[in-house]
């Protein structure tokens, strides 16, 4: 079972690169390209998102009515619906990093493969970012106990 | 420039795939910013993530090396440049739970307000940004 589980995780690592790759995500102007609009805009990504989000509408529809994964265990599903402050004031802080590297952490980890040095760069700065607000967030008191199974 | 259409389309696909893939077995959701935080916990619990991240690079690879029409370009963006954006994506995707592949792709997979809500967000926060280093800035 266990072994099953590692070798989907593989696969679709695998997947997922290999679609970041064919989808030039992975270079940087593409994305920059996107997000400019009132420039020489160039749609790729839609069509990239679009492509995902055709197939995860379908799929996961018809996943979740299950009671549980096919090789077992539970889903790892957030359940939260509340749209708080930073949820919006991460997604926009995220957003401006976005368009100023034209990477997202998935095509950066796989732009490694490249083999130039901003990948390296911006994921050392990413892992900083990402640790910096988890020391702010730990600093804060938590109001009441926390709950124990708080969606990943 | 049609051509990059289809291939976005194509690439697109796979990544809806293989999110397809790991929810439909594993239960889990293929959100990078999630999986490298998981990831450098170095928590036992954790570990299948670099499974993932190792495949993400063998995908890659394969793309580059040996598949992709053309190789793909890479730029001199400056080092300062890419820390700052760096920092950015990592503080905020931490703050917001997510980026493009855990609130995109699989968020409105599932019909999510939150990540509907957090792709508006970080899809405006970009457009404003290049406007303004394009456009306002010039650079």
């Amino acid at each position: 079972m266990k072994f099953q589980q590692h070798l989907v995780t593989l696969i679709s690592g695998l997947l997922f690169g290999l679609g970041l790759g064919y989808a030039q995500m992975i270079d940087p102007e593409k994305v920059i390209g996107f997000l400019d609009l009132f420039g020489a805009w160039d749609p790729t990504l839609a069509f990239v998102m679009g492509g995902a989000v055709a197939v995860t509408l379908v799929t996961f529809r018809f996943i979740l009515k299950r009671p549980y994964p096919i090789l077992g265990g539970k889903f790892y599903v957030p359940t939260r619906q509340d749209i708080d402050r930073p949820l919006i004031l991460g997604a926009a802080l995220f957003g401006i990093g976005w368009g100023i590297g034209g990477y997202c952490p998935g095509p950066a980890i796989t732009a490694l493969v490249l083999g130039s040095l901003n990948p390296v760069l911006f994921l050392v700065a990413m892992v900083v970012g990402s640790l910096a607000y988890k020391a702010l967030g730990d600093r804060t008191p938590p109001v009441a106990p926390a709950p124990e199974n708080r969606p990943s | 420039m049609v051509m990059d259409w289809w291939y976005g389309l194509l690439g697109g696909g796979l990544i809806g795939l293989s999110a397809t893939l790991l929810l439909a077995f594993n239960g889990r959701i293929a959100g990078i910013s999630g999986m490298v935080n998981g990831a450098i916990t170095f928590a036992r619990a954790e570990s299948w993530r670099w499974i993932f991240l190792v495949g993400m690079l063998g995908g890659g690879a394969l793309y580059e090396y040996g598949l992709a029409p053309s190789p793909t370009p890479t730029y001199g963006l400056t080092p300062v440049t890419m820390v700052i954006a760096g920092l950015l994506v990592g503080f905020g995707t931490r703050m917001g739970n997510g980026c493009t592949s855990g609130h995109g792709v699989c968020g409105l997979g599932r019909l999510s307000v939150r990540s509907l809500a957090a792709v508006i967000s970080f899809m405006v926060a970009g457009f404003v940004t290049v406007f303004i280093t394009r456009h306002v800035l010039g650079l």
